[in-house]
This record gives structure tokens, sequence and C-alpha cells, in this order.
């Protein structure tokens, strides 16, 4: 349940997602799959790449994105992130903005919950004011880029359908394709698409369909290295938008596993501290 | 023990800060950390009526610095310093300066919870209402800056946090008191007479260095952020002794003591709020003292992705209340907030916002309107409109501004 919970549950691109993915994989494939049905061994998926990704405690990673428009401008934007495990319930997460320098200071802190919405607060610097802010706006933009919220915060497992469609070449790998749909009314997705490689079970690939069920975004993650001989995360993200031409490449640098972070940095008081 | 360590932590930070190294690099964990950021701006305001009293002007141009400097000793503890000055081409006392924040910040464990220590100079937010600041009284405002009340001066403390799984608690030390802010002869937004702000009087003996205290207790719960406080001592909210002197109108601080609620709930795409105090010690307009309430509360909606854009749009409705009435000393005695914010979600952070405030005793009706958005990475830009659409003679906050309407033009660099 917890493997579940953490494959689906958790931020795409902190690619516990992968994870999860290959540890669903890993699974379903030393599972006899006849008597199971393709949701049951969606899930299975989902399950087991969440139990791959258990245990990594707390990381820091720096954050730079590229937004692109259709003519090809470009602005960018610079943050750390700071991911807490929460064994019983969902992630803590906080963002901190550097980039732009206007909202330069800015931090945004989610607690996720397996049941029931998340908190999240949003710190304002230049009026020393923290706010917290509603969870409904998930399908909302983050920065200005082509990942939405729901896209960033982790996300339960059960607030999502699988099912297992087919297995696919990507690229030099072989990869199963999963369908996921959210079961939060919040969510601006209909369902997702996500490819997992064979080997590690990690997502190389995701198209995400809007509420008419137009293909509307494609994410690939690139550039995956292991931490701590167990944890694989995704360096490079790009996520291009076919209905606005838009695209927002994510690159990720200096992950910092298991820190000196604890549930102290994750609250009010402490993001009021952040720098 | 405690004041050991502070001192014996301070002698690192003047070292450092004396041979100030101008690169910041990046941070990696147990190591010093120095930061230089801040945001020059330049400013232009225009009234388009003619002025009510004379020397005022019609137009006024200035710039802001407000640099501040950041450092991190390894064991996790930090300096923060926040000048601040502002030039103004029509008022001079407008051209004023300050110091916003100068604070070693401390933190560690305590047992299961943890502790905090700020000493120095900071800034303190309590709240959630948009119209009205009814809670928040650590800090003085800088009204001289902005009439809206939102800017504060620093304030010298000592705030202690203790937080857990029980919620947080703060204590508040304010050894010395700031005097409000004011116009001079030549500036807009003032009241017939001007206010003498070298000759203020204090009911305390101990005058600005009179020892005020506050407490705070906040906590969360699902979807409510809950903050109870008392505040005890030298009163922000000066009152004007009627006459005055050959200088103007002379502010009298009072020594006060306030109780206060703020309250939020946050439930899918709606926001209801509560702010609500109980203050004893103060007179009202009639200068008698009066023991009172007052209160605002209100709701946020927004509709979030509105039209399938990015775009978000929000509805605010705020209610004031002050049970003195007429004889309210603040313009919020029955007055009615509406405001919409429209927040394009887009590259430059674009966003509008525009609110109504009418008084429901009166016919004074003020509108505020306000664009933001970003222009590059270090450019930014603040279009600001005041306008008071009708004020009623009777309205003593309001009339002396009747023709103070005001755009105002700010151009930010952010480094």
């Amino acid at each position: 349940m917890k493997t579940i919970d953490h494959c689906l549950g958790r931020r795409i691109f902190s690619l516990p997602f992968a994870f999860c993915m290959s540890l669903l994989l890993g699974w379903s494939l030393s599972i006899p799959v006849h008597a199971e049905s393709a949701e049951e061994k969606g899930l299975r998926i989902a399950r087991d790449a969440d139990a791959r990704n258990h245990g990594f405690g707390n990381y820091t990673a720096q954050q730079t994105m590229v937004l692109r428009n259709k003519h090809g401008q470009e602005s960018h934007r610079k943050l750390r992130v700071k991911i807490l495990e929460v064994p019983e319930d969902g992630d803590k997460s906080l963002f901190v903005f550097d980039n732009p320098r206007d909202v330069q200071g800015t931090a945004f802190l989610v607690h996720s919950h397996k049941a029931g919405p998340d908190d999240q607060w949003l710190y304002l610097p230049a009026l020393k004011r923290v706010k917290r802010i509603s969870s409904s706006n998930r399908s909302g933009s983050f920065m200005g880029s082509e990942f939405a919220y729901e896209d960033m915060t982790a996300q339960d497992v059960d607030k999502f359908t699988y099912r297992y469609l087919r297995d696919e070449p990507c690229g030099d790998l072989t990869c199963f394709v999963v369908e996921r749909v959210p079961t939060d009314k919040d969510s601006g997705y209909r369902r997702q698409l996500v490819w997992f490689d064979q080997e590690e079970l990690r997502a190389q690939q995701i198209h995400f369909y809007d509420r008419k069920d137009t293909h509307m975004k494609t994410l690939a993650l690139e550039e995956y290295a292991q931490y701590l001989d167990k944890f694989w995360r995704s360096g490079l993200m790009t996520m291009v938008n076919h209905v606005t031409g838009k695209s927002t490449t994510m690159k990720w640098t200096d992950f910092q596993f298991q820190t000196k972070l604890s549930d102290r940095d994750f609250t009010k008081t402490g993001l009021k501290r952040v720098r | 023990m405690l004041h050991r360590n502070v001192l014996s932590r301070i002698a690192p930070v003047a070292v450092l800060i004396s041979g100030i190294v101008l690169s910041s690099g990046v941070r990696a964990e147990s190591d010093t950390y120095f930061d230089f950021s801040g945001k020059i701006s330049i400013e232009n305001r225009w009234f388009p009526q003619t002025n009510l009293y004379p020397h005022q002007s019609r137009h006024s141009s200035g710039f802001v610095l407000e640099p501040e400097l950041y450092f991190e000793g390894a064991e996790g503890w930090s300096f923060t310093l926040v000048p601040f000055f502002r030039y103004d081409s029509a008022d001079s006392r407008r051209t004023h300066g300050d110091l916003r924040e100068a604070y070693f910040l401390l933190y560690g464990e305590l047992g299961e919870d943890e502790w905090e220590l700020r000493v120095g100079v900071d800034r303190i937010f309590w709240g959630v209402i948009e119209s009205n600041h009814l809670v928040d009284i650590i800090n003085q405002v800088d009204v001289i800056e902005h009439p809206d009340q939102e800017v504060e001066l620093g304030q010298l403390m000592a705030h202690l946090t203790l937080s857990g799984e029980w919620g947080i608690a703060e204590f508040f030390v304010l050894p010395h008191h700031r005097e409000r802010t004011f116009p001079g002869r030549d500036g807009r937004l003032r009241s017939g007479l001007i206010v003498d702000e070298d000759h203020p009087t204090y009911e305390s003996s101990a005058e600005q260095w009179h020892t005020d205290f506050a407490l705070r207790y906040s906590h969360n719960f699902g979807p409510f952020d809950i903050g109870i406080s008392v505040f005890d001592g030298t009163s922000r909210e000066p009152r004007f002794d009627p006459g005055g002197t050959i200088e103007g109108l002379v502010p009298h601080y009072e020594q006060i003591r306030q109780f206060g609620l703020d309250a939020q709930m946050t439930l899918e795409d709606w926001i209801w709020k509560l702010e609500a105090i109980r203050r004893s010690g103060a007179q009202n307009l009639s200068y008698e003292e009066d023991d009172y309430a007052a209160l605002v509360m209100g709701v946020e909606y927004t509709f979030y992705s509105i039209f399938d854009s990015p775009a978000d749009f929000s509805v605010v409705w705020e209610w004031n209340y002050d049970e003195r009435g007429e004889d309210a000393t603040t313009i919020f005695d029955d007055d009615l907030f509406f405001a919409i914010r429209y927040a394009l979600n887009d590259l430059h952070d674009t966003d509008f916002f525009f609110s109504m405030m009418q008084d429901r005793e009166h016919s004074t009706n003020v509108l505020f309107l306000e664009f933001n958005r970003r222009l590059t990475d270090q450019w930014s830009m603040n279009i600001e409109g005041f306008h008071l659409l009708n004020s009623d003679e009777k309205d003593v906050q309001a009339d002396p501004i009747r023709r103070d309407s005001f755009l105002e033009l700010r151009l930010n660099y952010n480094f």
C-alpha cells in the first residue's frame, strides 16, 4: 500500500515516480500475469516503484528553469528545493525562489496529505507575511512555467487509478506504458500516460491529457543519476505544451540526500527563516 | 548561557561584515554564507487635482534604496541588515531613512520542540485581512511612505519563539517606541494642520523608552490558521489634542492594552477571514477614554484557470466595523470593501488589482487600482492609482485629502 502511495503520490520530477515505476516493473515481472487485470498490474507497478523510493529521508537540490514561448523568447527561474519524507503521510516540500530577483526570497511550503487536500503556505519576504493559500489551484501554472502545481507537489497514490497498457521500446530501453487517471476533481488532467524503463523503472516520458482528453503536454525525463546507490533522479526534464507551443526546461543540480533537514524546517516558523 | 552564546557569536559577524566579500557563492551545508541583494526604485506621483493647502505640489518624484545584507554562520545563526532610504522631490519630510531590519537570529532544539530568538530591529506582521491591518501592532506604520499603512518602520525587539506540535508561542519585549511618520507642509495626503513630529507627548513618563510586551499563540489544524495575541504598552496610533501648537498637531501616545484574534479558514476556492481586537486605555475622537472592540471579516473566492487560461480571478469582500462609530479614530468605523484581483500567471507575473471602499455612514468612497508586471529578470514595474470618488465633509478622516487622488508609476531594479 505504501509503495503505491509513494509511487503515484510523489511529485513527478522528484523521480520517485520513476522509482516507483521501476519497482512496479520489477514486481510485475516476478509475478505470473495471467490472473491479473491491467488495472491490477498498473497499481502493482505504482506500489512497487513507491517502495523503491522509500527511505530517502530528505534531500535538497537546485533547480533552474528556462521558460520559452512559441516565439522563442526565454525567461529564467532559479530555485532551491527541499523535500522531507513523511512515512505516515504525504511528503513536505519547500521551494525557495532565487530568480527572478523581484521574487527572491519568496518561499512556498507544501504539506501534502495521503487523504484530503494539501496544506500550502506562501512566504512573502517584502511584507514578512506568511499566507495560507488554497490547494485547489492544482492545475495552475507553477511560476509561469509549463509545470502545474500538481506536477510539482506530492500526490498520493490513492489519488489515481492505474491501468497497464503495453510494453514499448523507448530509446535504447524497453518501457512499460501505464495509464493513470487522477481521482481529484481539481486536477487539470483527465489522464496521464507514463513510460517506465524496464531496467530501473524510471519514468522516461509522461503524456498529459487535459480534461477534454486532448494530448496537451509531454514531459521527457533525461540524465538520470543514482544517489546513495539507490535513488534515481533525473537531471533534466523538458515539458512541451503542444497546445500553446510553449516549453519549459527544468535542470536539477546539486542533489544532496540525507542532510540535516528535519520537520522543524518545514513549519511556518521555519518558513520565515528560509533564505 | 544563551546570552554568552549570543555574544560569542556576534564577534565573528562583526569581523565579516567589516570585511565584506562582495561575492555570494553557491550555498553548501555547514558553511558560512553571505548574500547581498535588494531593490532600487524610481517613483513618480501625479496629483491631477489642484492642491487644497498652500505649498503642496502636483507632482513628486524620487527614488528608494533598500539593500539587504545577510550573513549566516556555519552553525546556522544569521545576521540580517536592511537599511532604507527615500528621496522625495516635493516633501522634504518624505525624504527619510530607516533601519528596517538589523537582527541576529539563533535557533535550536528544545526536546521535541524548537526555539528561535531574534534580537535587534525587525518587522513583524500579524493578520489575514486585505483592507485593514487591525490585529497587527508590533511595528509602527510608515504612513509617509504610503497612505495604505502597509509599510512599517523597523522596531527594536527581543523576539522569542517556541514551537512544536502544540503550536507556536511568541514572546516580544519592545524597549523602544517609534513615532508615526506624517507628510510635511509641502506633502499631499495630509491633514489641514501638519503634524508636529518634533514634540510628541507620551502618557508614560518613560516616554518612548517605555518597555512594551506582547504575546502571541498561533496554530494551524486542517483548514484553519488561528492566532490570538495580547499587546501591552505604548499605542502605535497617536491621538491628536485639539488646537495643537504653532508647528501643528501634536501627537500623543497613550498606554493601551489590546487583545487580538485572527483566523483564516481555507476551503478549496473559498477563504474565510476574521480579525478582531479589544483595546483599552485609548481615547476616542471625543477625547473620552473609550474601551472598544473592532472587527473585520471577509471572504475571498478564486476562479482558478479562468476561461481555460492560466489566469486566476479572485473576488474579495470585507466588512470593517468599529463599535465607537462616529467616535472611531480610524477610517474603518463601518466600511465595506470590495476587490478583484486578476493574476495572469504569465512569464511576467502580470496582475491587476482593483478595490473599492465604501463608508456606510458617510458618502466617502475610495477607489484603488494596482498593476504589477515584471519586465526582465531584474526590472519590474508597478502602477498605482488612488481616487477619492466622493468624500463627505463630515468625514474628518477623508475630507482633508479630498483633492489628493494620485497616479503613481514605479520602476524597480531588483538585484
